[in-house]
């Protein structure tokens, strides 16, 4: 019993982690992760978009018919992303400018209703709460490691702070759109590599 | 004038998928055949005009006058997911071919972000009827453009030798990625 909460737990962090296991929400991990500090805090508003909406999924899951459930789980993903749109911009005003209108199309990022009709609409709230948890976590720690690879590479700083000196010739192609297409595209295949060297299961196609 | 450089900008410049990042879930999932991104492309295109219209519309006459617009998200989504159903049974009706070939990714285009990203855009920048209308239509049109170029280009890649591990959707992204700075190349447009 303990297990299968540890192993939900555990499953978003590498077994499942979005966006490299699980190939959704690429846009937001494409479109903010310019830096570290936007890429943690898109992935920490969907981190708690995504626990409270698969809470509430999996609660209301006996209630909602499955022929409306779609409509449905747009709707209460789509009030708690208004509820983090107006908290960002009464608590984080800046980051939440930076973030624009990504912040809103958290309703239509593909990991929140993915997790919903995959996990939450199957298993009881706590669980999937724990799952929502996991795998926002694992999105939010994904998009970090974009963002600063983007960062440090790109821009020379990390969280704003100069790491290599005056004398670094910062990369602009992996800042620009192109850069953050191909740095996803290259961790992907690092992924795949690391996988098969470990003798995993081909996983993504 | 103006207008002609707002199409120009949204077609190529500032391109809703290779500059903008939107709709970047379906682009990896429908472009592996010609065939389909030609039909996705053209459903995005009326899904996101059509959308445009009624959230512009909702958005000028309802939610700015009373003050509501932190519905904003809410309504948007709300009429974008019944239109997508509305889309759905039309081609149901009308191309059992199209409709086959399409399958699971019509009611994707719910939450193709692109959709939601044009309203979005639109109510942000204030744009007013006719700018609207331009904004959306060359907007998606960009964004059919890049996804049947796409498609084209990832029909070549699967008969190429790629290394094992940057096969699927890694060497898609990085194909995308050149794209992109194919796309770059237009700046000096606008």
């Amino acid at each position: 019993m303990a297990n299968k909460y540890l192993d939900t737990l555990t499953g978003g962090l590498w077994k499942r982690i979005p966006p490299f296991r699980l190939v959704l929400g690429l846009c937001p991990a494409l479109a903010v992760t310019m830096s570290a500090e936007n890429g943690l805090g898109m992935g920490l508003a969907t981190a708690f978009v995504l626990t409270l909406s698969n809470g509430a999924i999996s609660t209301l899951r006996q209630v909602i018919p499955s022929k409306v459930r779609i409509a449905s789980y747009i709707v209460i993903i789509a009030t708690l992303v208004s509820i983090v749109e107006i908290l960002m911009k009464a608590f984080f005003f800046p980051l939440s400018q930076q973030l624009g209108i990504y912040i809103p199309l958290i309703v239509v990022n593909c990991i929140v209703l993915g997790r919903a009709e995959g996990f939450a609409a199957k298993n009881p709230p706590l669980l999937s709460m724990i799952d929502g948890f996991s795998v926002g976590t694992g999105y939010a720690l994904s998009l970090l490691l974009i963002g600063s690879i983007r960062e440090i590479f790109g821009a020379g700083t990390w969280f704003g702070m100069m790491v290599f000196g005056e004398t670094f010739e910062p990369m602009a192609f992996l800042v620009s759109a192109p850069g953050a297409f191909v740095t996803i595209g290259v961790m992907l295949a690092l992924q795949n590599l690391f996988s098969r060297w470990r003798g995993e299961k081909f996983i993504q196609g | 004038m103006d207008l002609f450089f707002l199409a120009i900008s949204a077609t190529f410049v500032n391109n809703i998928l290779l500059a903008q990042y939107l709709g970047n879930c379906p682009f990896l999932g429908v472009s592996k055949k010609l065939e389909t991104a030609l039909g996705m492309a053209m459903a995005v295109v009326f899904v996101t005009i059509m959308a445009a219209i009624f959230t512009w519309s909702v958005f000028s006459y309802v939610l700015k006058p009373y003050g509501l617009e932190f519905l904003q998200t809410l309504s948007f989504i709300l009429i974008i997911a019944s239109l997508v159903q509305l889309v759905e049974i039309i081609l149901k009706k009308q191309s059992r071919v199209l409709y086959n070939g399409l399958g699971v990714y019509l009611p994707l285009i719910t939450t193709n972000c692109a959709v939601m990203g044009v309203a979005l855009l639109v109510a942000k920048k204030e744009y007013n009827f006719i700018e609207m209308l331009v904004f959306s239509s060359t907007s998606a049109v960009g964004y059919g453009l890049a996804l049947i170029l796409f498609a084209g280009i990832r029909e070549r890649l699967v008969i190429s030798a790629v290394p094992k591990s940057l096969q699927g959707t890694s060497i898609a992204l990085i194909t995308a990625g050149i794209m992109a700075l194919a796309f770059i190349g237009f700046q000096g447009m606008a």
